[in-house]
């Protein structure tokens, strides 16, 4: 598939799974292929303090956007901006635009805020939901992408309109609850994206987050990212000095071992690896985009770049045993 | 407890005397495991364990391979001299058993139980989960059952809501503005009253009158209930401060981990808690060898060779056991002198009692 085709259809992407699998350097790297591809993007933040601004040198992410990547028509680059948009700023927007101006500040500086929250539950998930609705009809940018929150709460976060409903039947809030209902069961316009560990537990909650995804919010699925996925390559599993023996070469003294130990640990991990993505295969049916597991302690943009190549290529694959 | 001893004898230690450990660090970094690991290595040694996990995903129910877990702490049967309980955290019925102590009557706990505001606020408030796990603890830990009880905090990023929520829920219940509504004939305070009168009209045309209505009428029936509340949040801070509960801070060495990690670590300093321990997981094993750059050059010059495939396997692996020990060393000083106990990475998955006796004997390095 084109990836500017994958990114742009539909325009808003939920990127969510359990913490600790890469859900924002997923989001990150959307991104940025967007903007290899010609197209602009903004990546939706909920909080401030968001690994994204820090990737690019902002430490904090404001309710505005930031600029990440400039435009370059020369190159065909498009533009990534940020931003966080953080519940409580979303309910005081709100507010404001429905008349309250006058009051909005009380509310914040005598807690009254959280009150409100609390006699609405899930108002700040819809104000959040409500305000990208808002992002994707203006269609200011070909590509938004909304890191949501963990996966138990992803669910929650998503559901949060038909609960509301439960709670409030008329006003402003009740047409902003129905707008976000229908935006998210909209396939045309926006998808939920699971990303994953290609590990056991990883492997289950995505299972069951997906099933409960469809049943419950009945939003679209996308192709599901398997992050971190170990090499595959042969010959981790022969012995360090045969394998010197057949290149015709020497170890230096105790490098065998270390071979030996180093070889053993991935081609194990890798083994492991292979039992969960058949299992995510046969469980659900889903396409699978694989990236591969960078071998580094700490992130950087030469990473989050070569984790873009790995998944335009996967997204460039998407679609070909169908047509084969 | 001597500072010679080695991280994992360190830790032995506090799960031999404490009688209260919370676990807190960010999501995914094993927190849910350990904790169930330390409740068994309490069991094995004698003592009466129970672990409390408030984690929606129900991960400890996997690791210990158990259906579902309810508010009541279930026995796990196991061949050890003492006893390992689990239990997960239900905030809504934790929430109504609370109600019902502080209540004045029973009219009073069923006109609160049966408040939509109410139902609100116990199940979906920010901050309850945290509330209701640090109300459980005191349950726990007051009613003479356990030795020894653990805590698997929610993997919010603010983990430490665990200590400010009941003191902030308190306060919310004691909300001057509702204060102000719910008491209208309290003299002086009436011309304030009109005011907030007027203030919750606004509000109620956004979100409906009804809603407003309903959470007045919760202040109304909470009346005289905030001092037992404001109470009950002192007494369980003074139970997360005596000397033998134990704070432990589990991480990765994953970097955007070990920054979140270094902030709690910050945030409980300043709450002036000590943190015990830290537990490092999924710690990638270091090969040994040369340098990565070195072994790099020979998978390089070696492509396409099973050897040139093992020197980029110890170049990988190598580049990433450096760099998190690099990681590591500013949050041990940070923490320092607790002890810092690593797991590296197992070959297995954890999710039943054998393979959490192998996370045991990492942690406890065995």
């Amino acid at each position: 598939m084109e990836p500017a085709q994958f990114l742009t259809a539909p325009r808003v992407t939920i990127v969510a799974g359990k913490g600790g699998v890469g859900k924002t350097t997923v989001a990150i790297a959307l991104g940025v292929a967007a903007t290899r591809v010609g197209l602009s993007a903004l990546i939706v933040e909920l909080e401030a303090a968001s690994a994204v601004g820090q990737l690019f040198g902002v430490s904090e992410l404001g309710y505005e956007p930031s600029e990440l990547i400039s435009p370059d028509p020369v190159l065909g680059r498009g533009s990534l901006h940020a931003r966080a948009l953080t519940p409580d700023d979303a309910l005081v927007e709100y507010l404001e635009d429905h008349g309250l101006k006058r009051i909005s500040n009380r509310l914040v500086t005598t807690g009254a805020l959280d009150m409100i929250a609390t006699a609405t539950p899930g108002i700040k998930d819809v104000l959040i939901l409500g305000k990208v609705n808002q992002l994707e009809k203006s269609a200011e940018y070909d590509v938004i992408i909304l890191d949501s929150p963990a996966a138990g709460h992803a669910i929650a976060f998503l559901r949060s309109a038909t609960g509301l409903l439960d709670a409030v039947r008329v006003g402003p809030i009740e047409t902003q609850a129905r707008a976000v209902i229908e935006f998210l069961s909209d396939p045309a316009r926006c998808e939920v994206m699971l990303v994953t560990l290609p590990e056991e537990t990883p492997v289950n909650e995505l299972v069951e987050t997906a099933f409960s995804l469809e049943d419950l919010v009945g939003v679209a699925l996308s192709p599901i990212v398997v992050n971190g996925c170990y090499p595959t390559t042969p010959g981790l599993d022969v012995e360090p000095e045969a394998a010197a023996r057949e290149s015709g070469t020497s170890l230096r003294p105790g490098e065998g071992d270390a071979l030996r130990r180093a070889a053993t640990f991935i081609h194990e991990r890798a083994e492991l690896q292979k039992v969960q993505l058949l299992r995510l295969d046969h469980e659900l049916p889903l396409p699978q985009l694989r990236l591969p597991f960078r071998f580094t302690a700490d992130l950087e943009r030469t990473d989050i770049e070569e984790l873009v190549d790995a998944l335009i290529a996967q997204i460039q694959l998407l679609g070909e045993d169908e047509s084969a | 407890m001597s500072p010679t001893d080695t991280p994992a004898r360190q830790l032995e230690d506090l799960v031999a005397t404490c009688h209260v450990i919370v676990c807190c660090g960010s999501g995914g970094v094993g927190k849910t495991t350990s904790a169930a690991v330390i409740a068994l290595e309490a069991a094995r040694i004698g003592r009466r364990a129970v672990v409390v996990t408030i984690d929606p995903a129900r991960r400890l129910a996997d690791a210990l391979g158990l259906a579902g877990l309810t508010n009541k702490p279930a026995v796990i049967a196991g061949d050890w001299p003492g006893e390992m309980w689990a239990m997960m955290l239900d905030t809504e019925s934790t929430f109504n058993e609370l109600v019902a102590r502080y209540a004045g009557s029973t009219e009073q706990a069923d006109k609160i139980l049966d408040n939509r505001f109410y139902r609100n606020i116990a199940s979906a408030m920010s901050g309850t989960q945290e509330y209701m796990a640090s109300e459980k603890l005191y349950e726990l830990a007051t009613n003479g059952a356990f030795d020894l009880i653990v805590v698997d905090t929610p993997p919010t990023r603010n983990a430490l809501d665990f200590l400010e929520a009941p003191n902030r829920l308190a306060r919310f219940l004691d909300h001057r503005l509702y204060r102000l509504v719910t008491a209208p004939t309290r003299g002086l305070v009436k011309a304030v009253n009109v005011a907030a009168q007027r203030f919750f009209r606004s509000v109620g045309k956004v979100v409906g009158g009804e809603v407003i209505a309903d959470a007045i009428a919760f202040f109304a029936a909470f009346d005289g209930m905030e001092e037992g509340f404001k109470e009950r949040a002192q007494q369980v801070d003074r139970l997360l401060r005596e000397d033998d509960t134990a704070f432990l801070l589990i991480a990765s060495p994953h970097a955007d981990t070990v920054v979140e990690t270094a902030y709690f670590a910050e945030r409980l300093s300043e709450l002036s808690i000590t943190v015990r321990a830290l537990v490092v997981n999924r710690v990638h094993p270091d090969p040994g060898g040369g340098t990565p750059e070195e072994a790099a050059a020979r998978a390089v010059s070696l492509a396409g060779t099973p050897l040139g495939a093992q020197y980029a396997a110890l170049a990988g692996l190598r580049e990433i056991a450096l760099g998190e020990a690099a990681h590591l060393v500013a949050l041990e000083e940070q923490v320092a002198p607790a002890p810092v106990c690593r797991v590296p990475y197992l070959a297995v998955e954890v999710h039943d009692l054998v393979t959490l006796e192998l996370f045991a004997d990492a942690l406890f390095e065995r």
